[in-house]
Parts: C-alpha cells; sequence; structure tokens
C-alpha cells in the first residue's frame, strides 16, 4: 500500500494539537517541557497549550506503557460482557485499570465508544483494533505486543 | 420491505485496497458527468433529490452548499466528518473499510459544486486503523487524475466524542479545544479558519454519485415525502445478528430489528446516547425524520436488561464527554448522574423523578449545543414508558 506523501504544512496547519500530536510520537506522552516550547514557539499562554493537551483522551501528559490498552465501557460491548474482558485483562497483566505494568510493557484503560459495535466486546491496543473478545483470546493477543 | 443496497452497493464486492474494480463498476462516472454540469445545476440536482444529511441533524444538503456557494470568497472548505462517536454507530466504519472509494468520487463533487480547492476528511482516532486504507485509496484516485480540482487531506480526531459536532470539530481542525461555537455564524459562511465550509456526513457524501448519475428523480422516489432515499443503520446490542443494514427511509423499526434477529425486545435505543428510546409496544414506529433516526444507531435491549442502569451508564457517558463550555450540560449531567445513582442503588427518593424532569427541561432549553440539549432525553423517555422501573427503586421509609 503506497503513503500518501505529505506536504509541508501551512502556518494555519502547524497548529497547538498537531504539534501536541508530535509530541506524543516523539515521547510517548507530552511532556511539561513540549508544552513550553510549543507555547512559547507559538507564541501562546502556556495555559491555553494545556488546556488542549488535557482535552483530548487519546494525549496523555503522563508517561504511559509501550502498548495502550484500551477497552471499550460503552452500552453495546456491556451488553455483551466487557466486564469477562476487564476482569482477565487485569488478572493476566496484574495491574488495575488506570494503571502501567512495572516493566512498562501495558498501560491498561477504558475508553468510550469506539464504533466497533458489532464485534464487541472490542478494545484498542495502540492503534489496533481487536473485536468478538473472549477470555481465550486475551492471552494470544497480548503475547503479540512487546 | 427488505433491505436496499444503494449506498452500500461496492461493500465487500469491490477490493476496497485497489480502484479498479470500483472502476468496472460505473466509479468516477458521475464525476466526469458533474464536472461537465455547472456547479449550480449540481446543486440542484441534489436539492431536487431531497437529500438530507445523514449524520443525525437531517439538514438538506443542498442548501447547506448552496448556502457555501453563495457566500463571498474565493477560499472554501469542504469537510468531511469521519468522526463516528455517537454509541452504537460503526457504519462509517463499516462504509470507511469496504468502499473508500465511493466516498472519495462524492467529496470531489461536492468540491465541484461548492467551489472547495481544500477537503479535510476528519478521522477519529479510534478509526486509526483505517487510516493507511483511506489514504491507499485517496492516493490511486490522485493517480488516476480525478482529483485535480481538490486536495484531500486526513485530519485525525485525538478522542473526543464532542468533535462530531461540526462546529467543535472544525475547532479541532484549527488545533484548539474541540468546543462547540455560538452560531450564527453558521459553518456555510464562516467556518473552518473563517471561511465558508461544508460539513457533510461521509454517509451524506456516499449518496452523491448515485444522485448525479441516476438522477434526482430516481433517489427521490424512495422513502417518505421528507425523508428521501435509503439509510445506513449500525444494528447492535441483544441482536443474533448485529451489523450494517441499509433500508428504505419509512421502513419500520420492527423489519429492521427481524433483520437482525432481535428476539424479547424490551426496548430499544435509536441515536445512540442521545437518542430516543422506543418501548417493544411501539415497534411499528417508522425509521425516518419525520419520527425518529440519528445517525441510525439502533441498540437493542431484551427483556432481562435493567432500564435505570442502563439510562445511568449513557448518562455516564454524557457526563464524561460533555465539553464543559456551557455550564447546563456540564453540570446538568453530573447531577442526573448523582440522581440515577441513587434509583440504581434502590435509595431514590419520590421527589427525585421531578428533578430529573425539571433537570431535563433546563438542559434542553439553556444548553449551548446539541449534545446538552439531547441529553436528557434517555431520562426523560424512559421515565415516560418505563416510570414504574424508577418508582420501584424509591427507598421505603423504615417503620
Amino acid at each position: 500500500m503506497t503513503e500518501i506523501q505529505t506536504k509541508t504544512a501551512s502556518p494555519q496547519e502547524e497548529n497547538v494539537l498537531v504539534r501536541l500530536k508530535g509530541a506524543q510520537s516523539q515521547f510517548g506522552y507530552i511532556p511539561e517541557k513540549s508544552i513550553m516550547e510549543i507555547a512559547q514557539s507559538l507564541d501562546l499562554p502556556l495555559s491555553e497549550v494545556y488546556g488542549v493537551a488535557t482535552f483530548y483522551s487519546f494525549l496523555a501528559i503522563r508517561p504511559l506503557g509501550r502498548n495502550v490498552i484500551r477497552v471499550c465501557q460503552s452500552l453495546p460491548c456491556y451488553l455483551k460482557h466487557s466486564e469477562m474482558i476487564i476482569d482477565t485483562l487485569e488478572n493476566a497483566l496484574g495491574i488495575k485499570f488506570g494503571e502501567t505494568t512495572n516493566d512498562g510493557r501495558f498501560s491498561l484503560g477504558f475508553t468510550n465508544c469506539i464504533g466497533a459495535c458489532d464485534l464487541a466486546p472490542a478494545m484498542l491496543i495502540n492503534d489496533e483494533l481487536h473485536g468478538n473478545l473472549t477470555p481465550d483470546k486475551i492471552e494470544q493477543i497480548l503475547k503479540s505486543y512487546k | 420491505m427488505p433491505e436496499r443496497h444503494i449506498v452500500l452497493k461496492n461493500c465487500k464486492v469491490i477490493d476496497p485496497q485497489d480502484i479498479t474494480g470500483y472502476l468496472a463498476r460505473d466509479g468516477f462516472k458521475a464525476l466526469a458527468k458533474a464536472r461537465e454540469m455547472q456547479p449550480d445545476a449540481v446543486i440542484n440536482e441534489v436539492k431536487a433529490a431531497g437529500l438530507r444529511g445523514r449524520g443525525g441533524a437531517g439538514f438538506p444538503c443542498g442548501l447547506k452548499w448552496e448556502g457555501a456557494r453563495k457566500s463571498p470568497g474565493d477560499t472554501k472548505y469542504l469537510i468531511c466528518n469521519a468522526d463516528e462517536g455517537e454509541v452504537g454507530t460503526f457504519k462509517d466504519r463499516y462504509i470507511l473499510e469496504n468502499d473508500p472509494f465511493t466516498l472519495i468520487e462524492g467529496i470531489a463533487i461536492a468540491a465541484h459544486a461548492i467551489g472547495a480547492k481544500q477537503c479535510y476528511i476528519y478521522l477519529r482516532a479510534e478509526y486509526r486503523h483505517r487510516l493507511n486504507l483511506l489514504n491507499n485509496a485517496i492516493s490511486q484516485a490522485n493517480d488516476k487524475g480525478f482529483l485535480s480540482h481538490v486536495e484531500i487531506n486526513i485530519r485525525e480526531g485525538a478522542g473526543a466524542y464532542i468533535c462530531g459536532e461540526e462546529s467543535a470539530l472544525m475547532d479541532s481542525i484549527e488545533g484548539k479545544r474541540g468546543e462547540p461555537r455560538y452560531r450564527p455564524p453558521f459553518p456555510t459562511v464562516a467556518g473552518l479558519w473563517g471561511k465558508p465550509t461544508v460539513i457533510n456526513n461521509v454517509e451524506t457524501l456516499m449518496n452523491i454519485p448515485n444522485i448525479i448519475l441516476n438522477g434526482a428523480q430516481q433517489f427521490s422516489q424512495l422513502g417518505t415525502e421528507k425523508s428521501k432515499g435509503t439509510k445506513v443503520f449500525s444494528v447492535s446490542g441483544d441482536v443474533a445478528k448485529p451489523g450494517v443494514y441499509e433500508l428504505v427511509l419509512g421502513s419500520k423499526l420492527r423489519e429492521l430489528l427481524d433483520l437482525a434477529g432481535a428476539k424479547a425486545v424490551k426496548m430499544v435505543q435509536i441515536g445512540g446516547a442521545t437518542g430516543r428510546i422506543v418501548p417493544a409496544e411501539m415497534l411499528d414506529t417508522l425509521l425516518s425524520f419525520e419520527t425518529i433516526l440519528g445517525a441510525g444507531a439502533v441498540t437493542v435491549y431484551d427483556e432481562s436488561r435493567d432500564i435505570v442502569d442502563i439510562v445511568l451508564r449513557t448518562m455516564e457517558f454524557l457526563r464524561e464527554e460533555s465539553c464543559g463550555k456551557c455550564s447546563p450540560c456540564r453540570e446538568g449531567t453530573e447531577a442526573m448522574v448523582a440522581i440515577l445513582r441513587k434509583f440504581a442503588d434502590g435509595r431514590g427518593a419520590p421527589k427525585d423523578t421531578v428533578l430529573l424532569e425539571e433537570l431535563s427541561s433546563a438542559m434542553m432549553l439553556s444548553s449551548l449545543c446539541g449534545l446538552g440539549q439531547a441529553a436528557p432525553f434517555p431520562v426523560t423517555d424512559s421515565l415516560k414508558y418505563f416510570r414504574p422501573d424508577y418508582e420501584s427503586r424509591v427507598k421505603q421509609k423504615m417503620g
């Protein structure tokens, strides 16, 4: 599959959110120094940049694990026993929701509807979608993330 | 009436990674035809078809295009809203992963009609797994010379339900917190970076090639007086066959539920968290803009489900996703969760249902955008149809 070439962004497009995402993909989260740098270079109050960084659920201002698990907590997944998936993940990883494993391999969290209700229960690991989950499948899926 | 595939006609038929199959099925013929037409003629065709927005609001598409076209200025933008965040909706994901080419053709026609040289597809962060597929389709259409008049770029969201609301979406593309804007001015006058902007849902644009190629007449003969064409529904919950179904507008809800294999239905939530509740005795309700539709999310609950629990979970979602800009929504959803939790725990007070109703009307009247205005629907609808479920959770006085 060919990737479309990224053109040089116009000044309008080189905005706070784009810059914050850049920092996140570089460091795995948005460190305080990035927030300060972005504020300075775009001549914006620190609070405004911080306000954007904390508005979006996929941006993080604290370090996360190398792999981020987001389990869908919305109703269609709940109806298909997402709590079973939640229990299995907590047991397999030895952490609670909102926590990161000691080796930094996984962070575990909830997310709202990920648009995979036909595949419920479902979760995202990083950018990848995993659906029709069962406790049995979880172990196999986790193995594929280093 | 059974399923009728117009929007989904290429899904599971063509290879979404290769434009060849799409071209063999009349792909991009509508664009060629449109580009021989004056932009106003294209707009008139869409107006005559009676196509209304498929994202939930149902605004007439042709009027929106005309508004932006007539607005002064040379720079105009087209935005495709692929920020499908409503609970229970996944039709746009299905479309993106099975037929990105019809969408791109629809965008190319819309850009020609509006006079937009730049289009952004706002793709929700949760759909990043489809980014390469979509980029590949744009790239192939570009290589074939179909996009000489418009540049299509994908802008990714970062996880915020509210960004599906069109003015919040524009703020997010501008790099800000995705918070709704005051209107007027409307986006067709002053939208993205203050320029005239059209924001269309994925499914709305999917309808365009068919309308241009086969004519308004052929499109508008389907449906009801005010709801023309078909609608793609996302069906989930207590059904044997969850998935995407396309039906002629004006079909009965019952027909859709039969297709999906729903049994022992207690209630259906249509339109997601901010949608409406339909109890089992009203399954003959028609699915149309005149009655009930939203973006086509249909979540089915069987007789084993607890209404108060469902409404509480719905409100917890809305509380979390309220952007916080206006207080009726920010504080209202918070207060509603607290009251609903009392009922869920069997600690409701008789006056709490009154409180819920008062809060509902205050939020509906005074919230800034659709989220806060529609957030009370699950509460008011469930009180209307399932009041005993609340009353049985009122705490009995001791002794």
